[in-house]
């Protein structure tokens, strides 16, 4: 029988694994409610494959610490806590959605989450993360800002500059870089200058770790320790985890592409971030399926919110321009 | 009414903002250093350099930061030392700070003010003269401010460090030594409130910042030869005071709309076409502009003078429109 401690351990890692599950299922049930068409417009990033990172980061945050992301957001949205009905209405551009149908996927917030936004142009959400990052160093309160982005980003002015101003003023921001080896079709290894991205945190004489983007304890586990330096007003970290996305870069972009092949992927797909904390957390099937089954209920019910809603009226496009 | 400088007057409503306001702070290249930045340095004495704080030259970074900090709830103020320099940091301003709200269903507002000394007149060159107030008055979400001397320069920094929204506030540095008179206590300029700067009565000379006393000295001018010449000043360009600039056209019948950046694409266009849809029966003559001609603005002094905007050119536009057949 499990002390309380050994309780708590068990909820929480089960609570890791449904939100891994609860990601890899949106994004999986978003991509064919887009492929179907008319249903989802524009265009949609899914983050299948880096669940570990996700729940890895937030799991090791509070509700009143920040994360910004990027235009592939959907899974560090639902790992802070973003409501999924609200978030799905957004996809179908619906008035109930969280963005009130003018942002989209590529803008997803949930800022009584501490859900700063999903940011589409690559990078900006740096120093953003930097500035809340001054704000909580200035209110003292001890909350945390951590910048989602990836290898793309990391090759952006933005990110330089923002982690540059974090270690001067030593702001307690946490910058995670996803490194899925491709800035859209874009090799890391021809687009940027050092095959660890961590490394460049010792240009800002900051601490730079690599960690495998697979195994969600390895990176709850970084992202604990850079946040407990931040807590304790030591400055920025750099966190690295290599892992990779299993759908194309957007609307357009097939499975494998151009830019990768199937071998490729098929060796990633070996070491799939569920399974690998399926096997960490010593998760029985009965025990799995319970997650799945509650996770469908979940997205049916996210998915027949947003059904529901309805669409907005033209004129509401005149809303919200100015506070 | 105390007269003081159009540059003590935005150092007085920085330090009666930042005293009413903890929120409020300063950031900016050298924004604390004495012999670099007289406006805030005196400031950094009182409030401390965390709360008047130098930045590295890095315009992207903390342009991004601070509408960071205002999206968490600080009021910041960023001086950008001049207008050129925010094309390096065009991202936050143009894409970020003033959709943030629209984009994320009104989850978040941002008090941000990005100051921006500008213009030309002291030969510095394509890089560092331009008048850009045209440029961001088009981005929905974005206010533009353009006082042309101390009572406005310091009633509208008051409210531009009120409001709720992203505000760019131009300072023509031509305008930083002059004097004015500037009343006493808590007095805001509201927005989207043109002023009467010299009532006239045969034509209207709209100027926007810099060009406000320079239509002032060319009504002088054209006072002497009889006319009497209105001075109107929007104050504001985002939001703009449509009505109030049409109530001055439309009693003189004739209108020169002048402003120190370049003409094409500028706020004269905008002002124009915005006051012919209005006064189209009412207006005896077409609309004159004067503006920067279509060229960088170079260093030397001659060809500097011959591209920018002056006195004698707003009062030769005046008479072609008073002696239009």
């Amino acid at each position: 029988m499990p002390d309380s401690k050994g309780v708590f351990m068990r909820e929480k890692l089960g609570e890791m694994y449904r939100t891994m599950v609860r990601i890899r299922r949106f994004e999986e049930t978003a991509q064919e409610l887009f492929e179907k068409g008319g249903i989802i417009r524009g265009g949609i990033h899914v983050s299948a494959g880096q669940e570990a990172c996700s729940v890895g980061v937030c799991s090791a945050l509070n509700d009143d610490d920040a994360i910004l992301t990027t235009h592939r957001g959907h899974g560090h949205s639902i790992a802070k806590g973003t409501r999924l009905p609200e978030m799905m209405a957004e996809l179908f551009g619906k008035t109930a959605g969280l963005c009130h149908a003018k942002g989209g996927s590529m803008h997803i917030a949930d800022v009584s989450k501490g859900h700063y936004g999903a940011h589409s142009i690559v990078g900006s959400n740096m120093p953003m993360a930097a500035g809340i990052g001054l704000a909580f160093q200035l209110n003292g309160r001890g909350q945390v800002a951590v910048p989602f982005f990836g290898d793309g980003a990391s090759n952006q002015g933005a990110f330089h500059e923002s982690m540059n101003l974090c270690a001067i003023w030593k702001l307690p921001v946490v910058f995670f870089c996803e490194n899925n080896h491709f800035a859209s079709s874009t090799r890391a290894e021809y687009s940027t200058s050092v095959e660890d991205i961590s490394t460049r945190a010792q240009g800002y004489g900051a601490p730079g770790v690599t960690v495998d983007g697979m195994d969600v304890l390895a990176v709850h586990e970084a992202v604990a320790e850079a946040v407990k330096r931040a807590r304790a007003g030591e400055g920025p970290s750099l966190i690295e985890a290599k892992t990779y996305r299993y759908y194309g870069h957007s609307r357009l972009d097939k499975k494998f592409g151009s830019y990768r092949d199937e071998e490729e992927w098929n060796e990633w797909k070996a070491r799939d971030p569920l399974t690998v904390a399926g096997r960490l957390f010593g998760l029985s099937e009965a025990e799995a399926e319970g997650h799945r089954a509650a996770v469908e209920k979940e997205l049916a019910e996210a998915v027949a919110f947003a059904e529901a809603s309805p669409e907005p009226e033209p004129e509401m496009a005149l809303e919200d321009i100015f506070a | 009414m105390p007269n003081i400088k159009f540059s003590e007057a935005i150092t007085e409503a920085l330090r009666e903002e930042m005293e009413r306001d903890e929120k409020v702070f300063v950031m900016g290249e050298d924004v604390s250093t004495p012999s670099v930045s007289p406006l805030t340095a005196e400031l950094a004495d009182r409030f401390g350099k965390a709360r008047v704080r130098n930045t590295p030259i890095s315009e992207l970074g903390f342009t991004g930061a601070a509408v960071g900090a205002a999206m968490a709830g600080y009021r910041p103020v960023l001086d950008m030392r001049l207008v050129d320099f925010t094309l390096v940091a065009i991202d936050p301003i143009a894409n970020q700070a003033p959709k943030l709200r629209y984009m994320l269903g009104g989850q978040v507002s941002v008090p941000l003010v990005i100051r921006t000394p500008q213009g030309g007149g002291v030969q510095n060159g394509p890089t560092h003269s331009q008048s850009l107030e045209s440029w961001f008055m088009k981005i929905p979400g974005l206010k533009v401010a353009v006082p042309s001397d101390a009572a406005d320069a310091k009633g509208l920094l008051k409210t531009a460090i009120r409001d709720d929204n992203p505000v760019i506030f131009t300072e023509y540095r031509s305008l930083y030594p002059l004097e004015g008179p500037v009343p006493e206590g808590d007095v805001a300029v509201p927005f989207g409130k043109a002023a009467v700067k010299r009532e006239g009565s045969d034509i209207t000379l709209i100027g926007v910042g810099s060009q406000v006393p320079k239509c002032m000295e060319a009504a002088e001018a054209l006072a002497a030869d009889g006319i009497s010449a209105e001075v109107i000043d929007p104050r504001t360009i985002s939001p703009l005071d449509t009505e109030g600039l049409a109530a001055s056209a439309g009693k003189t019948g004739r209108c020169v709309v002048v402003e120190e950046g370049h003409l094409h694409g500028g706020v004269g266009a905008e002002i124009a076409a915005a006051l012919q849809a209005v006064l189209f029966g009412s207006l005896k003559v077409p609309i004159e502009r004067v503006a920067a001609l279509n060229a960088p603005i170079p260093v030397q002094p001659k060809m500097e003078a011959f591209v920018l905007p002056s006195t004698e050119k707003i009062a030769a536009a005046a008479r072609i429109a008073l002696n239009y057949a």
